[in-house]
């Protein structure tokens, strides 16, 4: 039976538990829901939710656990002198996979019968040559051992399918046989309802942190291999960022940084102030209607993808700014400063204008909580609007603001595409804003693309790079909300 | 208390400091003056008193043109200071301000120091020539609100800081250090414990030598003792307006009376 009827079962079971306990509950207050302790829907909800929700756990866990368990049992099989010399215990693994894939195949397409794939062997038949008239290509030769893997793969998939299938049904009725056999009129299925959605949203509030847990731990494992194969005083002290596949890469982080923060610099440069005073339009002076649609307008401009931005940047402002600072004579300003469109200054103005929506959305939500009865206080003093807005609004609001440059920074510094199209690829030190220079993001995803090889520190270099850019927006975001979140409490 | 004042006001009853002629105000389709006629007189202090709800704040707001800076709010109708049409539009708003200065009903003082919150206006229209002459003008205006001794080892400290009834008296404070010609209060005594309402008061009655004052209050003691004239406002209309003494011995309207009295409220 596949998955997918098994779970079409529970819900089926669920729903006839969702009616007969209701109708159970009713019966045993002789059909008047006054005389019942919950409404009526309650009792439904506990017995369908008592078949659904163990039964549908108990399937998950099981279909994330059984092909690791059964990978562990099969790869206990292959001795170590069948790994061939260039190969590993995982690639002969996936070899074996790839074989029981075929077999089954093999059997659903009436190619071979049950019997046969069991006892099929490699000295007898060409598996290669069998599979591949069904469509399943193999690298090489299946030999004797991979192939017996592979059937004892099999084997234990299928038992472990029939288990899961057999417990999954008994908790099911288990779960409404116990349910339905507790729903009387005083039983209080409201009170187990609540707890039940509790658990549910405990459960997806802490998947969500799992998984931000697990990506953490995905790349530190990763950073640890590549400090194993590389010195980490190269990578955080080193002075370049030069890798070749002769094994004498450099790889230091500090050009790459520098490259990260400058362009985030004049991003900001452009972002800051053109944001701050859009908010301070947009909550101080605008009418209600300007403001009713400037204020999605400007929202829209944040929901580009920045891969349009970055097109922007290198179809567009790259060969604008050429036209100002490069060319020579026949430039705007007859100076020969800029030679290729990719530079820091594409990629800062470009992610700046990128970053202005993000400013001034979240600059105008703190300015607005700015209490009516400080601007009031200061407007009756005799103060002009704009003296209302130095000295009291900003000045009340600027801890929250430093907390949205913050998060903008912490964006720029994260940004990706704009930077892979419009900073350029050379790593170094240079303070001219018209070079081009490469950034964190920009390296992790030339590091990654292409023909990779995992185990050389070329490639693993990516997750070092990565998880210090994690940790380096992780504290800025960290710091910006510890900021915001203090200013919040000043109101109320 | 009020027979004297009575005699006071006869005699420093001068001339018309502020006069409303048929002021309308509507927020949006809410009706919450109606047809308003009152002379307001300067060296007098005026109480505004009424049911909660009836229009007090509203009808302060528009004598400082505090109104516009709600949206939906619309006066019509005369203001006249001093004879001019405050409503004009030759008249700037921001002056008229610095003219006719505001305590409001719940105390806002600013997130700054103590210092910075009284000396916000004097910087503004320049009323200090050097920083000796501003902090004379920021400890006087603390000591005639009545706070300087509490907070004067602590001006650096943030206005916010204080407790309800000092924000209050700071913002008392703080809208007399610009020297305004007519200031307006709107419960000012709300926060305040008996002896600082004594001062507070005290003030109001030293104000009076030099300004007008116009005061909101619940407290139809603290209209007898501090005002010269009171006003009872009844859903959005001015019933009563005449010398305090009458209007507390000797009211006209039926309404005043039982408001007065504590049948309505
Ligand atoms: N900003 C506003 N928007 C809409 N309606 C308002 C606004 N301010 C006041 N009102 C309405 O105007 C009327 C008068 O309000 P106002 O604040 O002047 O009363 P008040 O006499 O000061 O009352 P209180 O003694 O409680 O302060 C009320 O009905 C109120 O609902
Ligand atoms: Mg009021």
């Amino acid at each position: 039976m596949p998955t997918a009827w098994l779970v079409v079962f529970v819900l089926a079971v669920s729903a006839i538990g969702y009616i007969a306990g209701r109708r159970r509950a009713l019966n045993s207050a002789g059909g008047d829901s006054r005389a019942l302790h919950s409404l009526p829907v309650y009792y439904g909800f506990n017995v369908a939710l008592s078949a659904l929700v163990p039964s549908l756990l108990v399937l998950a866990v099981w279909l994330l656990a059984q092909p690791m368990l059964v990978e562990n049992r099969v790869s206990g099989m292959i001795p170590a002198e069948a790994i061939p010399e260039s190969s590993t215990l995982g690639l002969v693994m996936s070899d074996v996979r790839r074989v029981a894939e075929g077999l089954d195949i093999a059997v659903q397409q009436g190619a071979l019968s049950e019997q046969e794939a069991r006892a099929i062997r490699a000295d007898v038949t060409d598996v290669r040559a069998r599979l591949g008239d069904l469509g399943v290509a193999l690298g090489s030769d299946v030999r004797s051992e991979v192939l017996s893997a592979a059937q004892r793969y099999r084997q234990i998939t299928a038992t472990g399918h029939l288990l899961m299938t057999l417990v999954v049904a008994a908790l099911t009725l288990g779960g409404l046989g116990f349910a339905y056999a507790r729903t009387n009129k005083d039983f209080r299925a409201r009170n187990v309802v609540e707890r039940g959605v509790l658990a549910l949203l405990i459960l997806a509030a802490s998947l969500a942190i799992l998984t931000t847990i697990g990506i953490v731990l995905s790349m530190l494992f990763e950073t640890v291999n590549f400090f194993r194969l590389h010195s980490w005083t190269d990578f955080f002290f080193g002075s370049t960022w030069a890798p070749n596949f002769r094994g004498d890469s450099e790889l230091s982080i500090l050009p790459l940084l520098w490259g990260t923060l400058y362009i985030s610099f004049i991003a900001l440069l452009v972002a800051v102030p053109v944001g701050l005073f859009a908010a301070v339009y947009l909550s101080e002076y605008a009418h209600g209607h300007v403001r009713a649609f400037a204020k999605p307008l400007l929202e829209i401009l944040a929901g580009i993808p920045t891969i349009v931005y970055g097109l922007f940047a290198l179809l567009t402002v790259g060969p604008a700014l050429v036209r100002v600072f490069g060319r020579g004579s026949e430039g705007l300003l007859g100076v020969d400063w800029m030679s290729g469109a990719t530079s820091v200054l594409t990629a800062g103005v470009v992610m700046g204008i990128m970053l202005i929506p993000f400013v001034s959305s979240l600059s105008d939500d703190i300015i607005n909580a700015v209490p009516q009865a400080m601007r009031d206080g200061s407007l009756g003093l005799g103060a002009t609007r704009s003296e209302t807005i130095r000295q009291v609004v900003l000045p009340a609001a600027l801890p929250g603001i430093v907390g949205a440059i913050l998060l903008a920074a912490s964006r720029a510094i994260g940004e990706t595409m704009i930077v892979v199209m419009g900073a350029g690829a050379i790593a170094k030190f240079s303070l001219n804003p018209l070079e081009s220079m490469t950034t964190i993001t920009t390296r992790i995803v030339s590091q990654l693309t292409g023909d990779t090889d995992f185990a050389s520190p070329e490639t693993l270099v990516a997750f070092a790079l990565g998880i210090t850019l994690f940790v380096l927006t992780l504290g800025l975001n960290v710091l910006a909300l510890y900021i915001v979140r203090k200013y919040r409490e000043q109101y109320e | 208390m009020y027979d004297t004042a009575k005699t006071e006001s006869a005699l420093d009853q001068t001339e018309t400091k502020i006069s409303a002629r048929n002021v309308q105000v509507y927020y949006g389709d809410t009706h919450a003056i109606k047809d308003v006629n009152v002379e307001i007189e300067d060296k007098t202090v005026t109480a505004f008193i009424g049911p909660s709800g009836c229009g007090k704040s509203t009808f302060l707001r528009c004598l400082n043109r505090m109104n516009d800076t709600i949206d939906i709010c619309r006066v019509t109708g005369d203001i006249l200071l001093d004879g001019e049409d405050i409503y004009d539009p030759k008249v700037d708003p921001v002056q008229l301000r610095a003219k006719v200065g505001m305590v409001f009903q719940k105390p806002n003082p600013f997130p700054k120091s103590i210092y910075d919150n009284i000396a916000y206006g004097p910087r503004i229209h320049g009323l200090a020539r050097n920083k000796a002459e501003l902090d004379e003008i920021v400890e006087k205006s603390l000591r005639r609100g009545a706070i300087w001794d509490e907070v004067k080892d602590r001006l650096d400290a943030p206005g916010t800081g204080l407790s309800g009834g000092q924000q209050q008296r700071l913002c008392i404070a703080r809208a007399i250090a610009t020297e305004p010609e007519v200031l307006l209060m709107d419960e000012p005594c709300s926060a305040l414990d008996p002896i600082a309402t004594a001062q507070v008061e005290e003030l109001i009655d030293e104000l009076r030598q030099s300004y007008s004052v116009v005061i909101v209050t619940h407290s139809m003691q603290q209209a007898a003792r501090v005002s010269q004239k009171t006003a009872f406002f009844h859903l959005g209309h001015l019933v009563e307006y005449g010398e305090t003494g009458q209007i507390f011995t000797n009211p006209e309207d039926p309404r005043t009376e039982s408001y007065i009295t504590g049948r309505i409220g």
